[in-house]
């Protein structure tokens, strides 16, 4: 008889915590391998401008950033108000852009080396005479794929 | 001794506390993002060694200047109305060789949508964002016509298609499928945008 009436005696057992370190664990793992570090730091202003028939750029080892814009506040008083080009993490001239594709170009395998996307991500308030400049540059070393890098959206918002 | 039995366990309560820190950060430093754009081909350095004679009604010159106004063959016109008069355009089918073509039969405009190109040029003034939307407007275009096609031929939008294709995920079987597909409708209206140098003033 005392057996039937040990279980009904006392409180509900408190739910067991010693398997949370594995759960927390897991989630760990998760977001450790998806994270990609930032290698370079902006610095120049990034607004990018929308458009609405955007294909995605897949496969980031294939690609090849460069930045454009507005040098952000704390450069405005070194490198003025006028956009400016950014590779990896200095500003450049027009000129260095042809050698910095090919220095990439370089860096990547055999096998990626022809089908290497240049991504332009420019401000949208820089003006096409720079970018005419790039384009220029990359024909020059024969980077004809580019890619402008948008965020998705209404196209006619970049008119305001 | 009483000591000398077994060492004492770690307590590995706070297991969970460190793990969670680390969660965290990662957390907040993760950015799951893939980046999207127009994509588009710059033309070869050097030219064709042919020179190729095309007709000037088989060219569709966009200009835009310096504050943002849209010149589109002579006429001045809203950005809103550049997609419409570039389909117009391209799906003209001036000489009748065209048999899926629903346009005008304009003898002033394109001949077939194989033979018509699009010019783009701009001012060095020229604010990026405009250059943005005209793109999109012009590339709105041929995938507005695309669509058309894949819809009466597969039952399906170009776009999703091509989207698709591109898509790393899709199985081997699939992307042969679609390849052909893709093709297709991409010799139909064939995407020629060129890009002349911009003009300085």
């Amino acid at each position: 008889m005392s057996k039937f009436s040990k279980k009904k005696s006392g409180e509900l057992p408190a739910v067991s915590t010693a398997s949370l370190p594995d759960i927390v664990f897991m989630l760990l793992f998760f977001f450790m391998t998806v994270t990609v570090m930032k290698d370079s730091s902006l610095k120049v202003m990034n607004n990018l401008p929308s458009a609405s028939e955007v294909k995605k750029l897949e496969k980031k080892d294939r690609v090849i950033y460069i930045f454009v814009g507005k040098p952000t506040p704390e450069y405005t008083k070194v490198f003025g108000t006028e956009p400016k080009i950014q590779l990896n993490d200095k500003f450049a001239k027009p000129s260095e852009v042809g050698d910095f594709i090919l220095m990439e170009r370089a860096k990547k395998s055999q096998d990626l080396q022809n089908v290497l996307t240049t991504a332009l991500k420019v401000d949208r308030d820089a003006n096409m005479g720079l970018i005419s400049d790039i384009k220029q540059e990359l024909r020059k070393v024969n980077a004809l794929k580019v890619n402008y890098t948008t965020s998705t959206g209404d196209a006619f918002a970049n008119l305001q | 001794m009483s000591r000398r039995g077994k060492a004492p366990e770690v307590d590995s309560g706070s297991m969970a506390d460190i793990a969670f820190l680390l969660l965290i950060f990662f957390l907040v430093t993760t950015t799951i993002e893939t980046d999207a754009g127009l994509d588009r081909m710059l033309p070869p350095i050097e030219p064709p060694e042919t020179d190729v004679i095309i007709k000037q009604k088989n060219i569709f010159q966009v200009n835009i200047n310096k504050n943002g106004q849209l010149l589109a063959d002579d006429d001045l016109i809203d950005i809103k109305d550049l997609r419409e008069k570039a389909m117009a355009f391209l799906d003209n089918n001036g000489d009748g060789s065209c048999s899926f073509c629903k346009g005008k039969r304009n003898s002033d405009s394109s001949d077939n949508p194989t033979k018509a190109i699009i010019s783009l040029k701009n001012d060095r003034e020229t604010k990026y964002g405009t250059y943005i939307t005209v793109q999109n407007e012009l590339v709105g275009a041929y995938n507005d016509l695309r669509d058309r096609e894949a819809q009466r031929l597969f039952g399906r939008a170009f776009t999703d298609m091509e989207a698709e294709y591109l898509n790393p995920e899709t199985d081997a079987d699939m992307k042969d499928e679609l390849k052909e597909k893709v093709k297709r409708i991409q010799g139909l209206f064939p995407q020629k945008l060129s890009e002349a140098e911009t003009s300085s003033n």
